[in-house]
């Protein structure tokens, strides 16, 4: 502490009270407590303030958008189509789009995420392979989405001749958010305590059936919640469904995986940049019906959840 | 140990066992008869645990190397054809800290069976339940909250719900390793006089560091030494007229 900007202030530096019982000799451990008391006292408030700072801002956004946003809702808002080169009507097919792009990069994602985390977490063991795509999954979670929309866009869209549809930026969504699941799903298996799996394997169990029975039922508040973060994620991502299957102004439903649609990202970007003269309402609002989104999905996944901890405990 | 007895349930014919390259079995020889209960002593790092590990290939790893011959409930336990998911029904083991599965009192008892047995009736079931609890003395005391999380039982009954959970499987060895050591005094004469009640029925191999818990529960006692079995005999007799100068350091004291 003997570097610490005020220890030189330190004002009493001979303890006021010596009530203690070693009447000449002051007890060395007391020699900083004045000190290590105010240190204290100041970690604590940095500390507070940086976590206001990191609170503040989510408030402030959800605020605003509540704020600006809230008038512009009404049932004809969120159920019917666009008018009038979107200046007018509804964001229907935007709310619909996202779903669709939401639906499907779960349906990729999901599956060979968490079956590649059980992989990498109960077979693969301590092998250079296995720490090689360790990393490779690493560095793929750190690729910007514009990125992976480029991606998207040569493979789904180009080279599968999906073309700009649902499939091919519901896919490109799903890759983005692949890296995400498949570690918290390795990491939420394991914290599953061993010893389950030795009690498991001990009765001749299979090391399958020990997944299918022990581990992952156990693993699955924390399974969730990986991929609640990346259902946000895809939601509200605009740049890898740009280029792979968002249409900027298409007022009619989505009829299959093959249809392109409109995005609510990707309708909020259009509104905000490229449509002059809009109501701020009308952007906020469908600002706020994204958020909202996100957070029916989350809600949804933070219920079962929550279900899930009550009955199953360690 | 050569009176003309039943086939024995274990053997082994010198038997080592390497991980990487430290010698952690060396030549280990002995014939366990089905029903004994054999107690396993010696100090810390001996090769006690290693070689009940063995004995339902609870420690398979590609770094480990084992030579001579082990067969236990007539498997032949190293060689590479051996079903090891029958082996373990056969040979199960109970943990130093007990470790149930956090599931009901029921479920734990009926999982391994039930994963083994697809088709097994309501009252097939009930019945392995109710027996296997019986037979582990806990029937009394939980039949009244089967549904209850096992979680929720003292450390002993804990224990006892991992040896009941074997049973239902119709074992023939019961491999503990250390199975007293998280327990209070009185868990320990409970699963001790548990051990005496499945004696004959059960072939119990026990390892501990507590000679006297060896005194009290084993038929025959083996006493381990950096990794080799230094002497196997009768528990009395091993304890009172050690045939091995080793042994007989080790039971006063001298280490461990």
């Amino acid at each position: 502490m003997d570097t610490h900007p005020e220890a030189p202030l330190q004002p009493n530096a001979v303890p006021a009270p010596s009530s203690g019982s070693a009447a000449d000799g002051v007890n060395p451990a007391d020699a900083h407590l004045g000190t290590r008391r105010r240190t204290e006292s100041v970690a604590s408030l940095v500390l507070l303030t940086a976590t206001l700072m990191a609170a503040l801002p989510a408030l402030g956004i959800l605020g605003l958008l509540i704020i600006r946003g809230a008038p512009a809702l009404s049932f004809e808002f969120l159920f019917t189509m666009p008018l009038q080169g979107m200046t007018a009507g509804g964001i229907l097919p935007a709310i619909v789009g996202t779903l669709w792009l939401v639906g499907v990069s779960l349906l990729f994602a999901v599956p060979v995420g968490v079956l590649a985390g059980v992989y990498l977490s109960e077979y693969a063991g301590e092998s250079r392979l296995s720490r090689i795509v360790d990393l490779a999954i690493v560095n793929l979670a750190g690729v910007p989405s514009i990125v992976h929309a480029l991606f998207g866009l040569g493979a789904f869209v180009l080279f599968f001749r999906f073309g700009t549809s649902i499939l091919a930026g519901g896919l490109t969504l799903g890759v983005m958010t692949l890296p995400v699941i498949i570690t918290s799903t390795k990491a939420a298996l394991q914290s599953v305590p061993q010893s389950f799996r030795l009690a498991s394997w001990n009765l001749g169990i299979t090391r399958w059936q020990t997944i299918r029975h022990v581990v992952l039922p156990n693993a699955l508040p924390g399974i969730l919640t990986g991929i609640i973060l990346q259902v946000s994620r895809a939601a509200g991502e605009t740049a890898p469904v740009l280029f792979t299957g968002a249409a900027f102004y298409l007022p009619v439903l989505p009829d299959s995986v093959f249809s392109q649609s409109m995005a609510l990202s990707m309708h909020v970007f259009a509104l905000v940049t490229q449509v002059p003269g809009l109501p701020d309402s009308m952007k906020y609002g469908t600002a706020l019906v994204l958020v909202g989104t996100v957070v029916l999905f989350n809600s949804f996944a933070i219920a079962l959840r929550f279900y899930l901890r009550r009955h199953r405990k360690w | 140990m050569n009176a003309p007895s039943p086939a024995p349930v274990v053997s082994a014919e010198t038997l080592s066992l390497w991980y990487g390259s430290f010698r952690a079995l060396n030549g280990v020889s002995f014939d366990v008869t089905h029903g004994e209960i054999v107690s396993l002593i010696g100090p810390s790092g001996c090769g006690k645990s290693t070689l009940i590990r063995c004995m339902n290939r609870m420690n398979d790893a590609p770094t480990n190397r084992i030579e001579g011959k082990l067969h236990v409930s007539g498997y032949d336990v190293q060689a590479k054809g051996t079903d090891v998911l029958a082996l373990r029904r056969d040979v199960g083991m109970v943990f130093q800290r007990p470790n149930p599965l956090p599931l009901s009192i029921r479920e734990n008892v009926l999982f391994g069976v039930r994963l083994h047995a697809k088709h097994l009736s309501k009252a097939e079931s009930e019945a392995l339940l109710q027996e296997s609890l019986e037979d582990v003395g806990l029937w009394d005391q939980v039949k009244d909250r089967l549904e209850r999380d096992a979680e929720t039982l003292s450390l002993e009954a804990r224990q006892k719900l991992c040896i009941a959970r074997l049973l239902p499987l119709k074992p023939r060895v019961l491999l503990m390793d250390e199975p007293c050591s998280a327990l209070d005094p009185d868990g320990i004469g409970a699963v001790e006089e548990l051990m005496d009640r499945l004696r004959g029925r059960y072939t119990q191999i026990i390892v501990t560091h507590n000679m006297q818990q060896a005194r009290r529960v084993s038929d025959r006692c083996m006493f381990m030494l950096m990794g080799e079995l230094v002497e196997m005999s009768p528990t009395a007799s091993l304890f009172t007229t050690p045939r091995d100068e080793r042994t007989a350091r080790y039971i006063e004291g001298r280490y461990g």
